[in-house]
């Protein structure tokens, strides 16, 4: 993947000099805080995506929301680029800078400005970290529902653009289903609402076509996100199986009795024996795949969904089924999931993350063709799965200091998300396309509705100016991409750091 | 609209439909999308050659286990229901249906929900892709039947309530759920103020409810949810049970509420959760309370103006579902703010240049 803008591939960019922006801004919004020099754009040079850097010619850190209107009209008058971040843990190098364009961070967006218990409904800036909310709504009994696993550091903003998931999706919903409204700044510095306190708005759901947008309609100055009552017992089922397959069957049972649970995850035999290692959860390392089934809500209902669910194992051929006995035992189970990503990192110099979507009932499919993937290449893939909501992230190890690694890594993941495309489901559940992603956009879209997308984002931006080059491919990508898989060995190989 | 559509059939006349659309942007006619032509009071009238839906119809795919279903827009909604019934399943936002005709394709294109909405969510968010009709006459695909997919934009919850005027839903895939396990409803005698105040404190805790409406002095719940929940709540709140077909009338509109005394127009007013009664003069007995007091029905002769201002300043905002009692104004939504009208005329320009899809039907102007 080369992850410069590439003005043939991407669209053409207006050309400008870095010193007449510089002046112009900072002539346009004194108070604005601009940084230009190299020691200080280094910082912003890459999102969670860490092995896509790239130095963003100015960074802007306002900290009114008149500092980033007057950005956002002078940019557009002269026109350069603006790429909006949040916290920078995205995933799909959707906050990657460009070489040409301004970094605009939202991070000095971090207030909380209320929290209404009973209309349960918090509003705050879009640089609050995600579990800042709950945190704050703690007092009151209740949360903010969704919550990816960077929810200590991600901000809500980028929560928005990436239409951000978690553990909780099949239950709670994605960002998406928990935010009211947003107040957009738009590319000609317009403000405008979308969405409403109330639970609709007149017009057409331009809030929904907000969330997930990669910061290329708008970009987002507060947010007012749906609180819910903390539930109020959580109560945790780990399972063993002898066979992939067979957790995988006891998912679509869990669901096929009438429980949705409130999270249901499930590992396979690479993913345990790295968690366990590195956290000591308790794992069956001799398992071929675990299931954990949350189930929450009120007490007495969750105690007999745990007899339901229990039941349900036991039918299903698991060889071992453990319920948590208390809070600690079920914060012990969690940890090894939640600390997969590391644990993975810690037998391996490098992984690549994967974010494919896919019917429950083709998982024992995908799951072979990855193996099948896996023997073929020579690398190793250890496989966590959101099996509720059918969305997995195999995480391919490899070393990027052996010569190719890097390039077979992105190959091989490449290739899991078109099973997963051909599978009936999608390259991006919750991490976004981003850069990562864009030539992927193209397996999963044809020409006709890729234009349709291009539409929508003219009616916003037609010059383009909002994160060019990412998102959504032009049909020139495509066409020289859209059959990457077959030949990749065409493809150019950029110098790329290493993870 | 003939009645000769009485049984859902499974028909896909797709290609016929995207032949008409092409032809029409090449001439440039404007169409009527119609379906079971039900909703037509919900909106500005259209004038143009009608694409009728009703019969691209029937369940193209249905796994309960995946929790998803595909149907195509002329689908009735009764029929939908029944065969996710078979499977104790059901459609969670409880679109109202206006009549045996009422469609899928109509419910989304209005994004109506029901009584369930707070709790369960609405109509575009169980929409988890579609198949729409372009304005060049191609049958595209956005989203899917999987549960999170975040590639491109979000095309088919943009599609959920607007009224068919930047495309033609052809079918939908539907996030849906199991039936709850147990329900019960009931009806506690409370004033206004009070019932709001219960229903405050009744929010902030874990309670199986999805449904709240208070109308005449009496504040209606239903509990859903386990067995055990629903029986302590039932418990603790007490009250006199009601029939569950409360909600259904509720729903559909078909409560005597709506069906009597109503020769004022009505109004469907928008508004924050916990918004105290808005102080406009009208009598009690004229005023229903759903969603927990988030949405409220309202007959009254008072003018467009004063209803949506006094929305406004709640955050709210007001729409009539009598537009033809309106007389010259012919505005049944609340105008948009200028800025947000600049970026729905940008939309319809890019998606209907030529304005053949349902033209005004929201909007004059669009």
């Amino acid at each position: 993947m080369n992850i410069h803008y590439d003005e043939r591939l991407d669209g053409e960019l207006r050309s400008f000099e870095k010193a007449d922006v510089l002046r112009d801004l900072q002539e346009a919004a004194p108070s604005l805080t601009l940084l230009h020099r190299e020691e200080d754009l280094r910082p912003f040079e890459c999102d969670g995506l860490a092995a896509y850097r790239i130095l963003p010619m100015l960074v802007a850190l306002p900290e009114t929301l008149d500092d980033v209107q007057t950005l956002l009209k002078r940019c557009h008058a002269l026109g350069v680029p603006v790429v909006t971040r949040g916290a920078g843990t995205g995933l799909s190098g959707g906050a990657l800078p460009l070489e040409r364009g301004v970094l605009l961070v939202m991070s000095r967006f971090k207030q909380i400005l209320s929290v209404d218990p009973d209309a349960r409904v918090a509003r705050v800036q879009p640089g609050v970290r995600n579990l800042a909310i709950s945190e704050a709504a703690a007092p009151y009994g209740l949360y903010y529902a969704p919550d990816p696993s960077s929810q200590i550091a991600c901000s809500i903003g980028g929560n928005v653009a990436e239409n951000a998931g978690g553990v909780h999706c099949l239950k709670y919903g994605l960002t998406v289903h928990n935010v009211m409204r947003v107040d957009i700044v738009t590319i000609e510095g317009e403000t405008m609402t979308l969405g409403s306190e109330a639970l609709d708005a007149p017009g057409f759901d331009l809030l929904a076509l907000m969330n997930g947008s990669e910061g290329m309609l708008g970009v987002v100055t507060e947010i007012t996100v749906k609180l819910l009552p903390k539930p109020e017992t959580a109560k945790v089922l780990m399972a063993s199986f002898d066979d992939v397959e067979k957790a995988g069957q006891a998912v679509g049972d869990i669901i096929a009795a009438g429980i949705i649970p409130g999270g249901l995850e499930m590992m396979d035999k690479l993913a345990i024996k790295a968690a366990e290692d590195f956290v000591k959860a308790g794992y069956p390392v001799e398992a071929e795949a675990i299931l954990l089934c949350e189930l929450d809500g009120v007490e007495a209902d969750v105690d007999d969904d745990c007899e339901t669910v229990r039941a349900v194992l036991e039918k299903a051929g698991a060889t071992d089924i453990q319920q948590a006995r208390d809070e600690a035992e079920r914060a012990k189970f969690w940890a090894g999931r939640k600390n997969a990503f590391p644990a993975v990192g810690r037998m391996s110099p490098d992984y690549y993350c994967m974010d494919g979507t896919i019917p429950r009932r083709e998982l024992p499919r995908v799951l072979k063709g990855i193996a099948a993937l896996s023997e073929e290449s020579g690398l190793k893939v250890a496989n966590v799965f959101h099996a509720g909501d059918g969305n997995m992230h195999p995480l391919i190890l490899f070393d990027a200091n052996r010569e190719g690694e890097l390039e077979l890594a992105e190959d091989v993941g490449g290739k899991i998300l078109e099973l997963c495309v051909a599978a009936g489901g999608s390259i991006t559940g919750e991490h976004g396309v981003g850069r990562e992603k864009i030539n992927q956009m193209c397996s999963q879209f044809q020409p006709d509705e890729l234009t349709v997308f291009h539409a929508l984002k003219a009616a916003f931006d037609p010059d383009r100016l909002l994160n060019p080059g990412k998102n959504i491919p032009t049909l020139a990508r495509c066409a020289e991409f859209g059959a990457m898989h077959v030949h990749n060995n065409e493809l150019p190989h950029p110098e790329l750091p290493r993870f | 609209m003939t009645n000769t559509v009485t049984k859902t059939a499974d028909r896909d006349i797709a290609e016929a439909l995207c032949e008409q659309v092409k032809k029409a942007h090449t001439d440039r006619t404007p169409l009527r999308i119609v379906g079971g032509n039900t909703r037509a009071f919900y909106g500005r009238p259209v004038e143009g050659e009608t694409l009728n839906i009703a019969e691209h119809s029937g369940i193209v795919h249905y796994d309960p286990v995946e929790l998803v279903v595909t149907v195509r827009a002329g689908t009735h909604i009764s029929a939908l229901e029944a065969s996710l019934a078979e499977h104790n399943q059901m459609l969670a936002f409880e679109p109202p249906r206006f009549g045996e005709a009422s469609t899928i394709g109509g419910a989304v294109a209005t994004g109506l929900s029901g009584p369930r909405r707070p709790w369960a969510g609405a109509v575009r968010d169980f929409v988890l892709g579609s198949h729409v009709i372009t304005q060049d006459g191609k049958l595209l695909r956005f989203g899917g039947e999987v549960m999170k997919n975040v590639a491109g934009y979000d095309m088919s919850r943009l599609m959920a309530g607007a009224q068919g005027t930047l495309g033609v839903l052809a079918d939908i895939s539907f996030k849906v759920l199991p039936k709850p396990t147990a329900s019960h409803s009931l009806k506690l005698s409370l004033p206004l103020s009070d019932a709001l105040k219960k229903l405050a404190e009744l929010g902030r805790q874990p309670l199986p409810i999805t449904a709240a409406a208070w109308h005449a002095g009496e504040l209606f719940l239903r509990l859903e949810g386990g067995k055990s929940s629903v029986k302590a709540t039932r418990e603790r709140l007490g009250g006199e049970e009601v029939d569950a077909s409360f909600w259904q009338e509720l729903r559909d509109l078909e409560h005597t509420f709506f069906t009597q005394n109503n020769d004022k127009p009505l109004w469907r007013l928008s508004l924050p959760p916990n918004t105290a009664p808005l102080a406009l003069d009208i009598p009690e007995s004229d005023i229903f309370y759903d969603w927990a007091g988030s949405q409220r029905f309202i007959k009254t002769s008072l003018d467009s103006e004063t209803l949506r201002q006094a929305c406004q300043r709640e955050g709210g905002h007001a729409t009539c579902y009598t537009s033809e009692a309106l007389g010259g104004a012919k505005a049944p939504f609340t105008p948009l703010n200028p800025v947000v009208e600049k970026y729905h005329r940008n939309l319809k320009a890019e998606l209907d240049a030529h304005g053949i899809f349902n033209p005004g039907r929201l909007y004059a102007a669009f």
